[in-house]
């Protein structure tokens, strides 16, 4: 199979919990630090207390003072401590997560799930729509409104660098909100298994500054000059009844069966974040797409000249 | 009571009787035995083999992930070997081995010759052979099943499930129905079977906590097979429990799933937590200290175990009162868990412990499973859940929480009951070897998983981009998990191939206190007589009880009348009741075993005259066995069971081992039917919208089935007091009739959907009220045989004014059929009238 393009190429932590870029995440990472913090002695304890019961000590306990030990370990020592840590996480829970109406939320992203990629729509109150797929872009510092659905399987859609995951379920739709913290690009990937290629259903989320998201936003929410290009791509792209399944702002094909491709020609990844954007990458898809990916409902294309694919290719990539 | 030899007895003749009753069958006959200790051998056997083979499944596992973007396995085969590498562990490792071990173990340990239903608990081993080889062997043929062991729909019920998902359910059904079996089977020998004298607060906590697992699986594993039913329903004829565009909800199914599947998790730890609380006291040469804390601790995690389910689905958007809710539960699970933990360390603190194989093996365990406790504490928490949940994180939790708390102390049983079969010993130096490359073997595996999930690597991935941070932790992943190979081959070439050379030693060589240390490995009596028990750990205080027991001073030293013969005793206070006669050496328990398998794999290639014909076949043999092997009428009252104690041969109602079971099965059916009408409010309150504009079967026709089925009950209970009183005429006629009835209700019951033009395809509300009605005509139906066997058995003469145990069981099945008749009918008929 085509090899999955290191897009993040030594970026060990664009997709580590621990590695936090944003609000939910960070406090998540406290919290576990602070557990791996209270857990260790607490193991080291009742194994150094078993060692010592069983081969350090040299006289046999009374048995009223064995008992004892159980009641201040067994229930005295977890009550107090899942007492303490239960508050803790019970507290922080509705500050996670708010789901108090969606008006809140300035910027609202709906994404629906698919054998395996990511349809995905922007939504402004003041009437900005913006279809695309397979990756997210996130303004820095403002609570972004997640609405989750999925149109064949159970999937999950988690960016481990800026919260935790929520499922995408056939029939009912899920809410999330995300605030991130620090410009980058991380990675995000279904952690629902949702059938064969379930490892190659990923993303990449990019977190921009307000100025710079707002200008990509306004830009996404025009057809690409790109349609218009000169070459036979367009023609071929036509020919191959590839507009029966891909829609493309400005032009009469309209499906969402397959992904968005209004603007291919300027995002990362490939493929749900399997190849790094290009031509070649994108020829290489077209061709077999099951090839990159086992299970993918898109047909091959093996009846086209590489010549042809090429052809189709540049188009795509104009698509900016 | 004195155990004084009688000076009439001639022991040696009695002796060669005994060992002739008991004897089991030879040359290929051998697989015929129903013998607890043969069944229990196989059993673990059995289970111990497809361990192996998951666990090589698990080297495959990571062999695949050992470097990034391996091409090893493709993704297809990748998702084959996960999903049966879990499900193998699960359903036919984890607990089979302790329905092994319970059947192999208990009988010497409560002093019972036998377990009260030796051929179930065959026929239970049988159905687990071929439906676990059913279920293995698929991987050889490329269509075992690919979509995880917790098989969620939708993707488990398209189409890209394939046959697999088909095997999964049906196999693992089959398997189910032969752990209810084994849970019956349990539950009665522990309440019924027990020595005289072993009041519940004497009982061996083995059995405390094996009484606990099987009463947790009689409701756990039924929700699993209402889930199951409704799975197949979906697969085989569209009927769309699971499809959100015809009213269903994919979620009922998580829902069923983990309710059955979080019990499971304590149904696995506790057996082996009680494996510990037998070999802790030995080692720590005391008895064990706060025995009432434990006992208590182990009802409590069962109970709690029963409300945590939904911690499984803190990521399915359910609302966060809820996830609150359950959250809270699941931490406090970890209080009983830690006061069963302190219990261990307070006996040895108290003792002064001898440090073997065992003992290793158990300390291995607990320092591994408190780990496995604290990360289960944190993933209890539903934010750090948000981003462990479906992570490698989760993957180390549970391995932490099931090898350690299971799999090292299974492995610590093992070289400490060993020596009970031939009174041969397992090598401590092959064990203390085996033990440190286990232990070190596992750490190296699991204990980087924790790292690799939290930088963020899903679960149930064929493969994974390089450089992103998780290339060299997996790696060292691979190589522990070789080291953990080794150890666990190290054991069983010393199980298996050594054992021929080994001497025989002594069977008691721990010098432990319970009573199963007594028994005779070659003999197959279980024991040579039963005593009176005064102690928790009779042979460290109940001095000569070992020679007393084997020199046959006890009770029930003989089987003068050729039968296989076993006490039963009060279920509190265990005083002696009854000689109860069990079933002996028998082909019809495989022959059962083989046709309802037949069934099953049959209707998974979906040939329905074959699974047809092999239905009624089972049922011929079932019917055949319950004739021919079951409350037989003896050929006298009462027997001597020495020291002046003379006990009855036969008993029903109450007091019979068949009642019990009877109503054990039916609470266990009773959960299974109570999952079916969750599933009905489950789609009514998920649904604005509930009936999907489909017309109801009305009320006329489910109040006929209603009023039919109570008929059947009352002729049913006046039958049995008829027969009491002798009018043997009226009883006849009042069963035959009252089987007329239920056939009626049967047909009313189908009638109501019927008339209406229900289509269970079309929405899922007509769906469920089919699956209802049938479900409770179907139930009718099988109480209506039950009515003509009983007539059949009394115009035989097999069933008399006194001996009318088939009766009062009968009229206790009938009880929850009335029951179950009541909800179905008035939820189908009465409530969406209310709404």
């Amino acid at each position: 199979m085509a090899a999955l393009t290191p897009v993040f190429s030594a970026c060990s932590g664009v997709q580590s919990a621990l590695d936090p870029a944003g609000e939910e995440s960070g406090q998540v990472a406290r919290l576990f630090w602070l557990m791996i913090a209270g857990g260790l002695p607490i193991w080291a304890f009742v194994v150094a207390l078993s060692l010592y019961a069983s081969r350090w000590k040299l006289e046999p306990l009374r048995e009223d003072t064995a008992a004892r030990v159980i009641f201040w370990g067994g229930v005295v020592l977890p009550v107090t401590v899942l007492a303490a840590l239960l508050a803790y996480a019970l507290w922080l829970m509705p500050s996670l997560r708010p789901f108090a109406g969606s008006d809140d939320a300035t910027l609202r992203i709906e994404i629906t799930g698919r054998q395996f990629w990511w349809h995905v729509v922007y939504k402004r109150p003041n009437g900005v729509r913006v279809v695309s797929a397979n990756e997210i872009r996130l303004p820095v510092g403002e609570r972004v409104e997640f609405a989750l659905t999925s149109d064949d399987m159970i999937h999950s859609f988690w960016i481990p660098a800026l919260g935790g995951k929520m499922d995408l379920i056939p029939g009912r739709q899920n809410r999330l909100s995300l605030r991130a913290t620090k410009v980058g690009t991380y990675r995000g990937q279904c952690a629902e298994f949702c059938g064969t290629s379930h490892a190659l259903m990923a993303f990449p989320a990019i977190v921009m500054e307000g100025a710079a998201f707002e200008t990509w936003l306004n830009a996404r929410s025009r057809p690409s000059s790109g349609v218009h290009a000169p070459g036979t791509g367009r023609a071929l792209f036509e020919r191959n009844r590839c507009g029966s399944c891909h829609r493309i702002a400005g032009t009469q094909w309209q499906s969402t069966a397959g992904p968005d491709l209004s603007h291919v020609g300027s995002r990362l990844t490939i493929g749900a974040g399997q190849l790094a954007s290009g031509s070649e990458a994108l020829a290489s898809f077209v061709a077999d797409a099951g090839a990159v990916k086992a299970g993918a409902h898109m047909p091959a294309n093996s009846h086209l000249s590489a010549a042809e694919l090429t052809e189709i290719a540049t188009w795509l990539k104009g698509l900016q | 009571m004195s155990a004084q030899p009688e000076p009439t007895r001639d022991k040696a003749t009695e002796e060669a009787q005994l060992r002739a009753v008991w004897a089991k069958p030879t040359g290929w006959r051998y697989w015929t035995s129903v013998n607890n200790a043969q069944v229990g051998l196989w059993y673990g056997a059995t289970a111990f083999a497809f361990m192996l083979f998951a666990g090589l499944l698990g080297l495959l596992i990571r062999a695949q992930l050992a470097v990034p973007q391996n091409d090893l396995l493709s993704a297809e085969t990748y998702n084959q070997v996960y999903t049966l590498h879990g499900t193998v562990m699960m359903f036919l490792f984890a607990v089979p081995i302790f329905e092994a071990v319970a059947i192999f173990l208990l009988p010497p340990m409560l002093g019972a010759r036998e377990l009260p239903f030796p051929r179930l608990g065959a026929f239970g081993f049988w159905s687990f052979l071929i439906g676990g080889i059913f279920v293995c062997g698929s991987i050889f043929f490329g269509v075992a099943p690919n979509s995880g062991w917790f098989m969620y729909p939708p993707l488990a019920t398209s189409e890209q499930a394939g046959i697999g998902a088909d095997i999964w359910l049906l196999g693992l059904s089959f398997i189910e129905v032969a752990s209810l079996a084994a849970a019956v089977e349990l539950i009665v020998g522990i309440m019924k079977c027990r020595a005289p004298g072993m009041r519940v607060n004497l009982m061996p906590l083995f059995a405390w906590y094996l009484l606990i697992v099987a009463g947790m699986i009689l409701f756990a594993f039924p929700p699993l097979i209402a889930g199951d039913l409704l799975f197949e329903l979906q697969r085989m004829f569209d009927w769309p429990f699971f499809d959100p565009a015809r009213g269903g909800d994919p979620l009922l199914w998580q829902h069923l799933f983990w309710i059955f599947g979080h019990p499971e998790v304590y149904i696995i730890f506790l057996p082996a937590i009680a494996l510990l609380a037998m070999i802790v006291p030995t080692f720590a040469r005391r008895p064990i200290v706060g025995y009432s804390w434990i006992v208590l601790a182990a009802v409590g995690t069962g109970f709690l175990s029963f409300g945590l389910w939904v911690h499984h689905m803190f990521a399915t958007g359910l609302p966060q009162i809820s996830l609150a809710f359950f959250s809270a539960a699941s931490e406090a699970v970890a209080i009983p868990t830690a006061v069963q933990i302190f219990v261990f360390i307070a006996t040895m603190l108290a003792g002064r412990v001898i440090f073997s194989t065992p003992m290793l093996f158990a300390m291995g365990g607990i320092a591994i499973f408190v780990m496995g406790g604290l990360t289960g504490v944190m993933v209890a928490l539903v934010p750090f859940d948000w981003q462990a949940h479906d992570t490698y994180f989760v993957v180390a939790h549970l391995h932490y929480v099931l090898i350690g708390g299971m799999l090292f102390p299974v492995f610590a049983g093992l070289y400490y009951y060993y020596p009970l079969i031939g009174g041969k010993h397992m090598s401590d130096r092959v064990g203390r070897f085996a033990f440190w490359l286990m232990f070190a073997g596992f750490n190296i595996t699991f204990f980087p998983m924790h790292l690799t999930g939290l930088r963020g690597m899903p679960r149930r991935v064929y493969t994974y981009p390089a450089d992103i941070g998780w290339d060299w932790l997996n790696l060292i992943s691979t190589m522990g998990a070789v080291v953990l190979g080794i150890g666990m081959f190290a054991v069983v070439m010393d199980v298996t191939l050594h054992r021929r050379g080994k001497p025989r030693g002594e069977v008691n060589p721990w010098n432990a206190g319970t009573l199963e240390w007594i028994s005779e490995p070659e003999e197959n009596w279980g024991v040579r007589s039963i005593p009176r028990i005064e102690s928790r750990y009779p042979l460290w205080d109940q001095e000569a009880l070992a020679r007393q027991v084997n020199a046959g001073d006890w009770y029930l030293p003989d089987a003068k009348e050729g039968r296989r013969e076993t006490l039963v005793t009060s279920v509190l206070d265990a005083e002696p009741e009854q000689v109860l006669r069990v079933g002996g050496t028998s082909y019809v328990t495989i022959i059962s075993a083989l046709t309802l398998g037949t069934v099953f794999v049959a209707l998974t290639f979906k040939w329905w005259i074959v699974s047809l014909i092999s239905g009624l076949a089972f049922m011929a043999a079932v019917l055949w066995w319950l004739w021919n092997g079951t409350g037989d009428i003896p050929e006298k009252d009462g027997k001597d069971i020495g020291h002046g104690i003379s006990l009855p041969l036969y008993a029903s109602g109450v007091k019979s081992v068949g009642w019990w079971a009877m109503f054990i099965t039916m609470t266990g059916d009773g959960t299974a039917f109570a999952s079916l009408v969750f599933g009905y409010f489950f789609f009514w309150t998920v649904h604005a919208d509930f009936t999907g504009g489909i017309a109801g079967p009305g009320m006329f026709w489910p109040m006929m089935a209603l009023a039919l089925f109570a008929l059947s009950w009352a002729a049913t209970l006046a039958a049995r007091e008829a027969n009491r009183r002798g009018k043997l005429a009226v009883a006849w006629i009042l069963l035959g009739s009252g089987a007329l009835t239920s056939i009626a209700g049967c047909a009313a019951a189908l009638a109501g959907p019927l008339t209406t033009g229900m289509d269970p395809t079309a929405h899922v509300y007509a769906a469920i009220v089919w699956t209802l009605v049938i479900w409770a005509a179907l139930h009718g139906a099988m109480g209506g045989i039950m009515q003509l066997y009983c007539l059949a058995r009394s115009l035989a003469g097999r069933l008399t004014a006194r001996h009318d145990m088939e009766l009062h069981n009968v009229a206790l099945y009938w009880h929850f059929m009335l029951v179950t008749a009541l909800v179905t009918f008035a939820v189908v008929g009465l409530f969406p009238e209310a709404l």
